[in-house]
């Protein structure tokens, strides 16, 4: 379960989110401004609430009153960000396989290839960033957030640096990644998106959130 | 061709052995405070800032005074290291590398701050939200990212430190063998009857390795640029 309820000022603009959720992919909605990415950068840790609580099942990981605040590395949350963020000095294999090794834990050659097979990404291993399509990348930069085993996936608009084509080429493993069973927060702004994979919808407007519920909300 | 005496030949190889310690071991600290200076923001920045470029404002002549006043024998800093470590900087090839490697420290740490500062901190989040705590961010993406600017710093620090004078005979005089390099020794020669040949034979090697150098940062610079690029 992951319940939220922090307030941010960035500049001009205010912050206020409360909500929890128990679904398995929580749609987070809300046009471009609105602060769905400041949002979920809270939720990794990259960002500092300037007051409240954020919390994933039993543990608190940031609460401001008591002064607790969990660096991004200790989270266990993945990310997936709009434009990948591959290591560029890295192959694809030592991109997948980073995560791993900054956690020390052992090789499991059968989840990496479970992985690269969920996303057909086998062939690529040995090549540079630098070579790969943007729906390719972005694949890549799936199975790197998943091989580090987190307890939650973020995902910030994981289609929106794709063009109509390569968003039909994605889709289809992002649905079979809902049903692994990690609970995902999926940033979007495209409601018919969201009705595909989302579980739960968290609507948010120009920094408050403005409805909660079901697929039902996106109307 | 070069038909280069043993004293020639000392003076060369001290160039050498000064340049390149100075340069291994200024390379860490300038490492650090570059990255200090790219990616924090603390109270005093801006003096630090200066001190670090003060070397390259200064006249060297005043630079080395300045370093016989602090870690000559009866300096506050040499004496002390000098009691209890045993390391003496006066009129030692250890000084001169000293000298050279503050002169070069300007030159080291610019390069290698505009190359953390041009890393794109998005990468640096990517890595963190992976798992990896700061220093392993540091290790495994904005070193070897910043590893370009490295090489470069390290030439550029390598080939002033390799012609630096002023600084470097105000401190530790020019003791052929001792801490003579190819700059002081051509200085000496100048000044000598009949010294012009062996000068001229010494101009040519400082300028066979200052090329050299330069030649070997651009190779570095274009395969860690290829590497860099994701290719």
């Amino acid at each position: 379960m992951l319940r939220v309820d922090v307030t941010k000022q960035l500049g001009e603009f205010s912050l206020e989110a409360k909500f929890e959720s128990q679904g398995r992919v929580t749609g987070l909605f809300g046009a471009s401004g609105a602060g769905k990415t400041s949002l979920i950068n809270m939720i990794a840790g990259l960002l500092r609430p300037d007051r409240g609580v954020i919390a994933l099942d039993d543990e608190t990981l940031d609460d401001t009153s008591a002064g607790v605040h969990v660096p991004p590395h200790r989270r266990r949350i993945g990310y997936v960000f709009q434009d990948a963020r591959l290591f560029p000095h890295l192959n694809v294999r030592q991109n997948l396989d980073y995560g791993r090794q900054m956690n020390r834990v052992t090789a499991d050659p059968a989840q990496f290839s479970r992985i690269t097979d969920l996303l057909d990404i086998g062939s690529l291993l040995d090549r540079r960033p630098g070579r790969l399509s943007g729906g390719e990348r972005q694949r890549v930069a799936l199975g790197r957030a998943l091989l580090s085993k987190p307890r939650l996936l973020l995902l910030d608009e994981p289609l929106g640096s794709l063009d109509e084509g390569r968003k039909e080429e994605i889709l289809p493993y992002l649905v079979r990644l809902r049903d692994e069973g990690i609970p995902m927060v999926y940033v979007s702004h495209d409601a018919a998106e969201l009705r595909q994979l989302a579980t739960q919808i968290v609507m948010l407007k120009r920094g408050r959130v403005t409805a909660l519920g079901g697929v039902k909300v996106l109307t | 061709m070069l038909d280069i005496s043993p004293a020639e030949w000392t003076a060369i190889l001290l160039s050498l052995r000064v340049a390149v310690i100075a340069t291994l071991v200024a390379t860490p600290f300038g490492i650090a405070l570059a990255w200090l200076l790219a990616r924090r923001e603390f109270w005093g920045k801006p003096v630090v800032d200066a001190l670090v470029h003060l070397p390259l404002v200064l006249p060297p002549v005043v630079t080395g005074y300045l370093l016989l006043l602090t870690f000559g024998r009866r300096g506050l800093v040499g004496a002390w290291l000098a009691d209890n470590l045993g390391i003496v900087f006066a009129f030692r090839w250890t000084g001169a590398a000293l000298a050279c490697g503050v002169m070069s420290f300007p030159l080291l740490v610019r390069p290698i701050r505009l190359s953390i500062e041009a890393i794109d901190r998005r990468l640096e989040q990517a890595s963190s939200t992976l798992g990896a705590a700061p220093w392993q961010v540091f290790a495994t993406v904005t070193l070897p990212l910043a590893l370009p600017g490295v090489l470069a710093g390290m030439v550029l620090g390598f080939a002033k430190a390799i012609g630096e004078f002023g600084a470097t005979i105000t401190f530790v005089s020019n003791i052929p063998g001792e801490t003579q390099t190819i700059s002081s020794a051509i200085y000496s020669l100048i000044q000598t009857p009949d010294g012009d040949a062996a000068a001229m034979r010494l101009v040519v090697v400082s300028t066979v390795i200052s090329m050299g150098a330069l030649i070997a940062s651009e190779w570095f610079a274009r395969r860690a640029t290829r590497r860099l690029h994701g290719n």
